[in-house]
């Protein structure tokens, strides 16, 4: 049955047909009309309002990240959109499913330079799976359901769809049916089961085979396939960044993490093994250090979802294509059980030799600055390994991935591809509003903190319960490491003079505390994680403390550096 | 790996927009294109893209990958000349006493297979199809007599073997 209603209404009809209750975004003169209908729909779609744009689309990822579902923010034309664009950008190479609306002038004033006209499809093409204008009201349904299946099907990403003024305003026949196929897109590629039998071969016959998982896994839902391959061939499985929380951080077979700041055994070793099975995952230049060194003893086999990401950075042995969950449920019964003990052992060395060098150094240092290690130890402690991490960018996020810990799978939130600082504090609003069962803790530095604090006024006005700790060494600490190592110590505008933060988490009446002592750390992660409300704890931290280990850009992945 | 030319050809839904996208995926690998192509093809409502590149192999690869990849691309295809039929299109506006004071042209004209398509009062437009070599032949001998403007197209090509779109969209 059709009946006939605005441009502007059936957006929000289309939203609820797609299971959308939640939408974050910031109004403005072009999606007005949207805004009115949403004041009407009030009771059945909740809208956020962030202080920024660039903050709707980080609380939308969040929401995304934490509950697999597709996030959605709104903004106006002109500034309201381009101010989308970072968050849109991160979605994309994170591949976080997300659809932005934006309004835009009227059809009649396109391409006239009119008030707050930007060509934000033009601008947003290169950072966006799809995108698309309506001029046309009888187009949305339609449209919408097109770019929620784009957004969340095949390898998600985030989808703009930009509405003119006029077509929010007209009337149209509103008839929605979802879409479940697009002529030219096949989301998921068929599996080859002669590629599923040869990898299998070639695992079978691996005396020292490693696992690297990716955030393939989470997004496939592929958890319990990847814990059955991982058990029964008894292959050693480190993480990427993104790939974190896909697997128990305490299980025995998972060896640490890939990349950068990763693990020394798994980075090491990639350069030992004889067969590298990459599951979900893309081979980041940030995992491999340099590509010419990068496991060239290895034959990889490539577990993908997209076609293009096979042999683009790392030329494969087996590329076995389709959805991880579906492919490792096939490859399993073809699996041989084993256990590969002594290889394991090597991994077991490496951490010891970590363990030695750095990870005693983090947790239980011995001088009487902080490490942002113990605070995240702290908030194991604290939160039973169970808390939602949402990490920002710089050296707090990588020891939040290197020594947070977690059961739960979608528990590790943070800007990988794009390293954008000021994600995580709209991050996690989305994060908590996804999952308000579970503790959401922000960890953030006094950098990217204040690239979107003025997020706090959302957690102010929404009373979303997040925790956010501020780990303060009153330096952008990741730039300040890289001037000591590779600048000749040479600060360049990375030393920060910092304004009161409680004073200003307090300014927005959210409760706030700072901790410069070991002996008051424990006590104060304990009161904010039994706060029932939002809660911001400054941790003062020693000011020049670096993160190994170590691979330095350009070097191979078996040069990492231990200090 | 050394640069060769690559005829890409991309099969698409006819969308506004898509010519932006997948120029942007060029641009952001900072590869320059010789030639673009874009018309209908032999299937209704399909267009068809002919890109003109010099990279190498894996380079093109890479991102015929990457057009793929678009959600309105149904298929893309790249090779190298010997694998397809190409040709390009020129025009070139000549003074007409040229045609009758140098006999020559008319000579050019005839031994280059070109066209004469019309024949104003102070002008005349011959045409000449074939591969860029054949072109640039004509050009370079009418060149000395003065060309009033000359253009000329981008690459068109058919590929010897079969691309099979009508097959790839009832497999979808």
């Amino acid at each position: 049955m059709s009946t006939k209603i605005t441009g502007a209404e059936a957006v929000i009809k289309c939203l609820l047909e797609e299971g959308a209750d939640l939408v974050y975004g910031y109004p403005g003169g072009a999606i007005m009309p949207i805004y009115d209908e949403l004041y009407k729909y009030q009771d059945k779609l909740q809208h956020v309002l962030t202080r920024h744009e660039q903050g709707a689309t980080h609380s939308a990822q969040g929401f995304a990240r934490a509950t697999g579902k597709v996030g959605v923010a709104m903004a106006t034309s002109g500034p309201g959109a381009t101010n989308l664009i970072t968050g849109i950008a991160d979605a994309q190479i994170d591949s976080t499913p997300m659809v932005c609306i934006t309004g835009q002038v009227a059809t009649h004033l396109l391409g006239s330079d009119a008030f707050q006209e930007t060509d934000i499809v033009g601008i947003s093409t290169p950072v966006t799976k799809w995108n698309f204008q309506i001029t046309d009201a009888a187009e949305i349904p339609a449209i919408m359901a097109k770019a929620f299946y784009i957004a969340r099907s095949g390898r998600p990403g985030p989808v703009l769809i930009d509405i003119t003024k006029d077509a929010q305003l007209a009337e149209l026949d509103y008839k929605y049916k979802k879409c479940t196929s697009i002529r030219s897109y096949r989301p998921i590629p068929l599996i080859d089961s002669s590629k599923v039998e040869q990898a299998a071969e070639v695992i079978n016959n691996a005396k020292k085979p490693m696992i690297v998982f990716g955030q393939g896994i989470i997004l496939g839902e592929a958890e319990a396939e990847l814990k059955a391959f991982v058990e029964k061939s008894g292959i050693p499985a480190a993480w990427t960044i993104l790939g974190l929380s896909a697997m128990p951080t305490n299980h025995p077979l998972n060896v640490g993490m890939v990349g950068m700041h990763g693990n020394y055994g798994p980075n090491v070793l990639t350069n030992e093994c004889d067969v590298l099975i990459a599951l979900g995952m893309r081979f980041d230049d940030r995992v491999t250090g340099n590509l010419a060194t990068y496991a060239k003893q290895a034959k990889i086999i490539h577990f993908e979802i997209d076609p293009a990401e096979v042999d683009k950075n790392v030329m494969t042995d087996v590329a076995v294509l389709g959805n991880v969950k579906d492919t490792l449920a096939q490859i399993l019964p073809l699996i041989n059980k084993n256990s590969h003990e002594s290889w394991h052992n090597e991994f077991k060395k490496k951490h010891e030799l970590e363990f030695e060098k750095v990870i005693n150094d983090d947790l239980n240092p011995q001088k009487e600055g902080l490490t942002m290690a113990e605070v995240l130890e702290q908030i194991n402690i604290a939160s039973n390994d169970d808390a939602v991490i949402v990490s920002d960018v710089g050296q707090h996020q990588m020891f939040a991935c290197r020594y947070a810990k977690f059961t739960q799978t979608k528990s590790n939130i943070t800007s990988g591809g794009l390293g954008t600082m000021g994600f995580a504090l709209p991050a996690a609003i989305g994060a908590k509003m996804g999952v308000p069962n579970r503790e959401v803790v922000a960890i953030i530095g006094d950098g990217g903190y204040q690239m979107t604090i003025q997020e706090l006024g959302t957690i102010f006005q929404t009373k979303v319960p997040v925790k956010i700790v501020v780990l303060n060494n009153d330096y952008l600490g990741m730039v300040r490491q890289w001037q000591q190592l590779f600048f000749d110590k040479r600060y360049a505008s990375t030393e920060m003079i910092n304004p009161d933060f409680v004073a200003i988490a307090k300014g927005y009446h959210i409760d706030a505390k700072r901790v410069s002592k070991r002996e008051d750390l424990a006590s104060a992660v304990q009161e904010m994680m039994d706060s029932k409300d939002a809660y911001f704890l400054e941790v003062c931290v020693e000011k020049e403390h670096n993160v190994f280990p170590m691979i330095p850009t350009g070097a191979s992945v078996s040069d990492m550096r231990l200090s | 790996m050394e640069n060769k030319k690559f005829t890409i050809s991309v099969y698409s839904e006819n969308n506004i927009g898509l010519l932006n996208r997948i120029s942007a995926i060029f641009l952001k690998r900072h590869i320059n294109i010789e030639s673009l192509t874009v018309s209908e093809s032999e299937i209704e409502n399909v267009s068809r893209f002919i890109i003109v590149v010099r990279i190498t192999e894996s380079s093109v690869k890479k991102l015929v990958g990457q057009i793929e990849k678009q959600i309105e691309v149904i298929k893309a295809f790249y090779h190298t000349n010997e694998e397809t039929i190409y040709r390009e299109s020129a025009l070139f506006k000549i003074a007409s006493d040229l045609l009758f004071d140098e006999r020559q042209i008319q000579n050019i004209i005839k031994e280059s297979n070109s066209e004469i398509v019309t024949v104003a009062r102070d002008f005349f437009v011959i045409s000449k199809s074939g591969r860029r070599s054949e072109i640039l032949d004509v050009y370079n001998k009418l060149k000395p007599y003065g060309i009033k403007q000359f253009v000329r197209s981008g690459r068109i090509s058919v590929s010897k073997d079969e691309m099979a779109i009508s097959k790839i969209l009832k497999d979808y």
